[in-house]
């Protein structure tokens, strides 16, 4: 299994590809709605694509209030 | 009318295919005048099905396949009435998009919703009325009526009840969750799975397939094992205007209108 830290690489360098960003512009911490300049139906599609990549299921619920990477990746570290 | 361009859909035939096209921007959502052309629609469809075989229906739409209601029409409208006079007006809305949509289901043809993207209450309920669902791997599905202090209104309960089983129904229904492709194939709900932007390659594809068939057969077939839930289509109504009449729901409906996210109900 991977540890947190390469799930939370995979995720940045994921949405770094997706919305067409410098993956060295993105840090963990970052807030990815400002960070990305996404509202939440594209987040909803980041959402989909980290689905499909780490062939697990994220609840929308369970993203509520998440808006960093770092979480988003402990979320799906969690379901692994 | 082998053709038809409306301000929300439109239609074509060709070789012995219809394509339903939504083309709503920004989500396709359904209000009044997709309504009236669905009737349209639905009024050719027996004319139309004499020298077809199958019916696909897609979006040109880039968020999607559809967004669901248009509920700030429907805010907008329910607030210019009196409650009773609202909840008249809605029920009559539902029957309408129930006749229509039981026309559909009901079809001799074999039909495919071809989907993308948000795939959302009531569009979600229009891709249940068709006998194949193919979705691409950004397809998400969602019955987030729950969150408005409502029911899904389109026939999806009923319908979501005909495909699958009742603890799935559950689970989609009362946690108003929000749900890839692959998961909704693996329920049983998704029958092809394919690449993003695939999806109505695919569907035109399983269109000529079915068209190898005859027709008089294929139509037996699918009248064998896809009854329409008539009674529970009509209770479907009946508990959605009850619940209409709850305060809760204007609330919601307040608050959905009132935001300038693009998803307001979601997560």
């Amino acid at each position: 299994m991977p540890t947190l830290d390469q799930t939370l690489d995979e995720v940045l360098t994921l949405a770094a590809a997706q919305f067409k960003v410098p993956r060295e512009n993105l840090s963990p911490d970052d807030d990815f709605f400002q960070k990305l300049a996404i509202d939440s139906l594209q987040a909803l599609d980041l959402l989909t694509r980290l689905e499909n990549h780490f062939h697990v299921e994220l609840p929308d619920y369970e993203m509520q209030g998440v808006s960093d990477f770092r979480t988003l990746a402990s979320r799906i570290q969690a379901r692994l | 009318m082998r053709e038809f361009k409306g301000q929300t859909l439109s239609w074509g035939w060709k070789d012995a295919v219809i394509e339903l096209i939504l083309h709503r921007a920004p989500g396709n959502e359904i209000g009044s005048v997709t309504l009236e052309e669905l009737e349209k629609f639905a009024a050719v469809l027996d004319d139309l099905s004499r020298e077809s075989h199958a019916l696909i229906m897609h979006s040109s739409v880039p968020a999607g396949f559809c967004a669901g209601a248009d509920l700030r029409e429907l805010f907008e409208r329910s607030q210019q009435m009196k409650r009773e006079e609202a909840i008249r007006s809605v029920r009559d809305f539902l029957e309408r998009i129930h006749a229509v949509f039981n026309k559909i289901d009901a079809s001799p043809l074999t039909t495919i919703a071809a989907v993308h993207g948000v795939t959302f209450g009531g569009g979600f309920e229009l891709a249940l009325i068709c006998d194949l669902i193919v979705a691409d791997k950004m397809t998400r599905f969602c019955f987030p009526e729950l969150r408005l202090g409502l029911i899904p209104g389109f026939g999806g309960i009923p319908r979501l009840k005909r495909d699958l089983g009742n603890a799935v129904v559950r689970d989609l229904l009362l946690t108003g969750r929000s749900f890839n492709a692959t998961k909704a194939q693996q329920i049983g709900l998704v029958s092809q799975l394919v690449a993003e932007g695939e999806a109505l390659r695919a569907a035109r594809a399983t269109a000529v397939q079915m068209g190898k068939f005859d027709r008089r057969t294929s139509a037996a077939a699918k009248q064998f094992v896809k009854p329409i839930p008539h009674e529970e289509l009509c209770r479907e109504i009946d508990i959605f205007c009850d619940l209409f009449a709850q305060p809760a729901v204007e609330a919601g409906l307040r608050k959905f209108v009132e935001s300038t996210d693009a998803l307001p109900y979601l997560p």
